[in-house]
């Protein structure tokens, strides 16, 4: 199983765990990520609101050079960067003239032969969850993990066309398969307040307090996602929550992919555990 | 009381039906758009409010209102409608015209938050997101906010300190301005 891979901006900094756990399960599922050569930013989350010609031309550039690499599956883990991709292919193949126009502007020609994957569909459609299972030494018995699907996963439902768009289940089955326990929960896709909470902080912490106190009054033990923004709005500002809404919570947020790692038998360091910011060690100490 | 419509008030709706496919004009006004929506509660005009203003022609009023400033994209509003309009595409255009009219952008936090953003990627082909958020800092006057999260941060390697440039900086380059190009032509 051969994809080109599209790590992200995201994936080369503050999600930097995001990018070393994925390549990890990748490798103990036989997933041969095969990384595109001097990718560009896929112009989330700013080209969209201010020129559309920009925003799709950005990520078009990305589907040529998976083209080029002579590839027809992309896979790119953050889910902003996904859903970027996907509109680009999609509003390509349906709009002639927009097509007509990227090509213009990128001076090359676009096959429209890309097929822009999940990474979470990867792992369950194409890997299948009996491999997974298969695949676990050190099962994650006893962990409560509440799965947190956040937007751009599976909305609209005409772009992702991935899943359950209100209830969905995917990320759980996936944990279940790796040992952890999931709890119900209503916050699954509720919006974490994206890019809201560099320019506007105080407006994105309402947002994360509500989905942190879900998770906690299910009872989890930690929150696992699938989104570099996801992560670093629920992950990084805790403090600020507390100070603002009197609510300490002290609640790990990990990458889904970090948990199938430690799962699978990679050391903590392998898939980045010690780089999030709320320490997840007393969580997973008894694992 | 008789009103008399003189001009045709669909015009504004046709506009953005033409831009980018969506026809606001079947909105018949259920809200749940505005219901489900995460960032209602810092909306002026709500976002059926919008909807309904476009049904009738109030451009200058949607135009400079904050609402597609205030919107994250979620894409709540847009699955949940039963009309099916794409209203997060609706908002793009709105943003768009926007900013290329010239408005006055009410949340001038978001408008700084796009030009920084994108002035990063074009400069360096990539998000370099310490000196983007650095860069955003300043243009908020607020050059100290997140100083305590800046260390935690460095510290997990989870920041940069150089902007990581791609090698083909001039493609980049290219794009930005074959697409500034093509948009100046046909305005």
């Amino acid at each position: 199983m051969k994809y080109a891979y599209y790590p992200g901006c995201s994936l080369e900094s503050s999600a930097k765990e995001y990018d070393l756990s994925i390549r990890a399960c990748c490798q103990y599922t036989g997933v041969e990520l095969i990384e595109v050569p001097d990718w560009i930013c896929c112009g989330a989350s700013s080209a969209h609101a201010t020129s559309h010609l920009l925003s799709i031309a950005l990520p078009a550039k990305t589907l040529v050079q998976t083209e080029k690499m002579g590839l027809h599956q992309i896979i790119a883990p953050c889910i902003a960067c996904l859903t970027r991709l996907k509109v680009a292919d999609m509003e390509m193949e349906e709009k002639e003239d927009l097509k007509k126009d990227v090509e213009t502007v990128l001076e090359s020609p676009y096959k429209g032969s890309v097929r822009v994957r999940n990474v979470l569909d990867v792992f369950l459609n194409d890997v299948g969850l009996e491999k997974i299972r298969k695949t676990v030494t050190t099962p994650l018995t006893g962990l409560k993990v509440a799965c947190y699907y956040g937007c751009l996963l599976t909305r609209p439902p005409h772009i992702a066309q991935f899943d359950d768009v209100e209830n969905p289940h995917s990320m759980d089955d996936l944990m279940r398969a790796i040992g952890a326990e999931t709890v119900d929960w209503s916050f699954k896709t509720d919006c974490c307040g994206v890019s809201m909470s560099l320019a506007e902080t105080d407006t994105a912490l309402v947002l994360t307090n509500k989905i942190l106190e879900g998770a906690k009054d299910a009872g989890a033990d930690c929150v696992a996602v699938a989104c570099p923004l996801c992560q670093s709005n629920l992950d990084l500002r805790q403090k600020a929550i507390g100070n603002k809404f009197g609510v300490f919570y002290d609640m790990p947020i990990l990458y889904f992919s970090q948990l199938m790692g430690l799962a699978f038998g990679a050391t903590t360091m392998d898939v980045g555990l010690e780089k999030v910011i709320v320490d997840p060690f007393p969580v997973l100490g008894a694992i | 009381m008789k009103v008399a419509v003189k001009e045709d008030t669909t015009a504004f709706a046709k506009e953005i039906q033409q831009k980018c496919g969506q026809d606001v004009l079947t909105c018949y006004q259920c809200r749940k758009c505005t219901m489900g929506c995460p960032m209602a509660f810092k909306m002026k005009m709500k976002v059926n409010e919008l909807m309904r203003a476009i049904q009738l022609g109030l451009r200058e009023e949607v135009l400079s209102s904050d609402t597609m400033w205030w919107c994250v994209s979620c894409e709540t509003c847009a699955t949940r409608c039963p009309q099916d309009i794409e209203i997060v595409e609706v908002m793009d255009v709105l943003r768009e015209m926007a900013f290329k009219e010239g408005y006055y952008i009410p949340v001038e936090s978001i408008e700084a938050f796009h030009k920084v953003f994108l002035r990063s990627v074009e400069a360096y082909g990539r998000l370099y997101e310490m000196g983007f958020a650095m860069d955003l800092n300043l243009q908020l006057k607020d050059p100290l906010k997140d100083a305590d999260l800046g260390p935690v941060m460095f510290a997990k390697g989870k920041l940069k300190l150089l902007p990581h440039k791609v090698k083909d900086l001039k493609s980049v380059k290219k794009l930005f301005e074959n697409v500034r190009k093509l948009e100046e032509s046909r305005v």
